[in-house]
């Protein structure tokens, strides 16, 4: 099998597939042109907690496990502690992903970065110094 | 249960039960090597002179013009080098179609290391090559041109017979790559005029291993595997008997039942063809009518084909797709690119090819899966917006 039990799990019932409907954080990244694209959507209440967070990808089975995997991994959790979700955790929690497929845990983990940074954009803050780099063409296929 | 629709004939086929039986007898009980002196021996030899004469047979070609080999492969890799390297061929250059399989375009490229200029003949948007194109592209130094007779990917077939007459003209030879077309189109290499054209058994019913290259008579080219001089000094290596047997039962059986198997294998893919089409933002790829009978390939717009596959799997469906992802390479087909197809469609590619035992109920469950899978992951898909 090319890839683990977890990720054919995640990539046959993926969990929180959709949009979150009163979504104050929104990220997309990757293109179209390289065949993968990852959307997060999260309600993030008062108090920094995400609260709702829902994923839409265009790519490929790990793509989709991956995505499906890094909400299951924020859901809940702070800010700051989204912020320390590393595209490592993601494979880890999958169990692995074939070496071809590891740009797709990194791509999940700047869909969740580029959310968070659209949070403090609309909040007013500039996200730079407390998110980083949230580009989003960092991973494109070209460079793997 | 989930039922088993095989859906990939055009990435290897089932052997056929004649083709299983008459070559049991070669593994255990007929095992004598061909090059023996002793009656046991020659009974293996008869036998491979008796395939050797009924893959001629298919092909309109005289019995001392096939030569056995591994498969697809080997062949691609033995005309195109063996060519390059006979003292004969004096030109460098080689022309060849951009949609090739990998084994006559890795080679090419391996020609070009050794100082080999080779020039690659567009295709038009139903991936068809062009006669005018390869006008332009023969020189007074050109030794080959190899274009497919049938392309794997999205089974258009190509005007070899022009071709070739075109290449003659210009004083080159002609190969073709006719693994996908051999026991699936009628073949005649007479018809066709080429000088070289590879086949592969597992393709048509025959087992995997096994293959031949058809050499016309006075072509130039030099052998690529050296040894004990079997296939006449032109291929060393102990001949694989069995495997070479059931080829040719399967060849023979293929031709024979061929008109009546493609008037049924046409109606079912023309079936799923439309229904597919039916579909929004889908497309056909490769020509709407010269085509392979059983195959048909498609994209679906704002999906990815590695995952349309693996859902399909899920539901009992095998099929592949030319999209990166299901690739190790990260690019989409080079076939559906060099048909201007835009990266972004191309990720979303799926071939269905039928075969001999394909039914009207397997069609069936393939739309039905199909449609399914297809509108399961474009509601996953931030690209979709219908």
């Amino acid at each position: 099998m090319l890839y683990s039990e977890k990720v054919m799990d995640h990539f046959t019932n993926p969990r929180n597939m959709g949009v979150v409907e009163n979504a104050n954080a929104v990220g997309q990244v990757g293109n179209a042109v390289c065949g993968d694209i990852m959307q997060m959507s999260m309600y993030i209440d008062e108090d920094g907690i995400i609260r709702d967070v829902k994923f839409k990808t265009f790519g490929c089975g790990s793509a989709i496990a991956t995505s499906s995997m890094a909400t299951e991994l924020v859901k809940g959790r702070s800010i700051e502690e989204a912020l320390t979700l590393t595209n490592k955790a993601v494979t880890e929690a999958l169990d692995g992903l074939p070496p071809q497929k590891l740009h797709c845990s990194v791509l999940a983990e700047e869909a969740i970065r580029a959310a968070l940074a659209d949070y403090y954009t609309r909040q007013g803050v500039d996200p730079e110094p407390i998110v980083g780099c949230t580009a989003g063409d960092c991973s494109c296929c070209h460079q793997h | 249960m989930t039922p088993f629709v095989y859906a990939d004939h055009a990435a290897t086929s089932p052997l056929s039960p004649g083709a299983r039986a008459a070559m049991l007898p070669f593994f255990d009980v007929e095992y004598g090597n061909p090059s023996g002196l002793y009656a046991f021996s020659q009974r293996a030899k008869e036998a491979l002179e008796k395939a050797r004469a009924q893959v001629a047979a298919a092909l309109n070609a005289p019995a001392d013009t096939i030569f056995f080999t591994s498969g697809g492969t080997e062949s691609d890799n033995w005309a195109l080098q063996g060519v390059a390297q006979s003292p004969r061929v004096k030109g460098r250059h080689l022309i060849l179609s951009a949609v090739e399989h990998h084994a006559v375009l890795h080679t090419a490229r391996h020609l070009e290391k050794q100082g080999w200029e080779v020039t690659l003949l567009p295709v038009d948007a139903q991936g068809m090559v062009s006669p005018g194109e390869l006008e332009k592209a023969l020189r007074p130094h050109t030794a080959l041109v190899s274009v497919m007779l049938a392309n794997n990917e999205v089974g258009t077939l190509q005007p070899v017979k022009e071709l070739a007459a075109l290449a003659h003209a210009a004083g080159a030879l002609f190969h073709t790559d006719a693994v996908q077309a051999v026991g699936r189109i009628p073949v005649d290499v007479e018809e066709l005029r080429v000088d070289l054209l590879s086949l592969s058994g597992h393709k048509f019913g025959g087992p995997r291993g096994t293959g031949a290259l058809y050499i016309r008579k006075g072509t130039p080219i030099v052998p690529l595997l050296h040894g004990g001089g079997q296939e006449r000094g032109r291929r060393s290596g102990t001949e694989n008997v069995a495997g070479i047997v059931g080829m040719a039962a399967a060849l023979t059986e293929a031709v024979a039942h061929m008109e009546e198997d493609n008037a049924r294998l046409t109606a079912l893919r023309d079936r799923l063809s439309a229904t597919l089409l039916a579909i929004p933002r889908s497309a056909l790829t490769g020509h709407p009518t010269a085509r392979l009978p059983g195959t048909a390939s498609f994209t679906f717009e704002a999906i990815e084909g590695e995952s349309l596959v693996l859902r399909l799997d899920a539901l009992g469906v095998c099929a592949s797709s030319g999209s990166a992802c299901s690739s190790t390479s990260l690019e989409p087909s080079h076939v559906l690119l060099a048909m201007g197809i835009p990266h972004e469609i191309a990720h979303g590619s799926l071939r269905l090819s039928l075969g001999p035992r394909t039914t009207e109920d397997q069609v069936d469950h393939i739309i039905s899966s199909v449609t399914r899978v297809v509108a399961d992951l474009r509601a996953m898909s931030p690209l979709w917006t219908g």
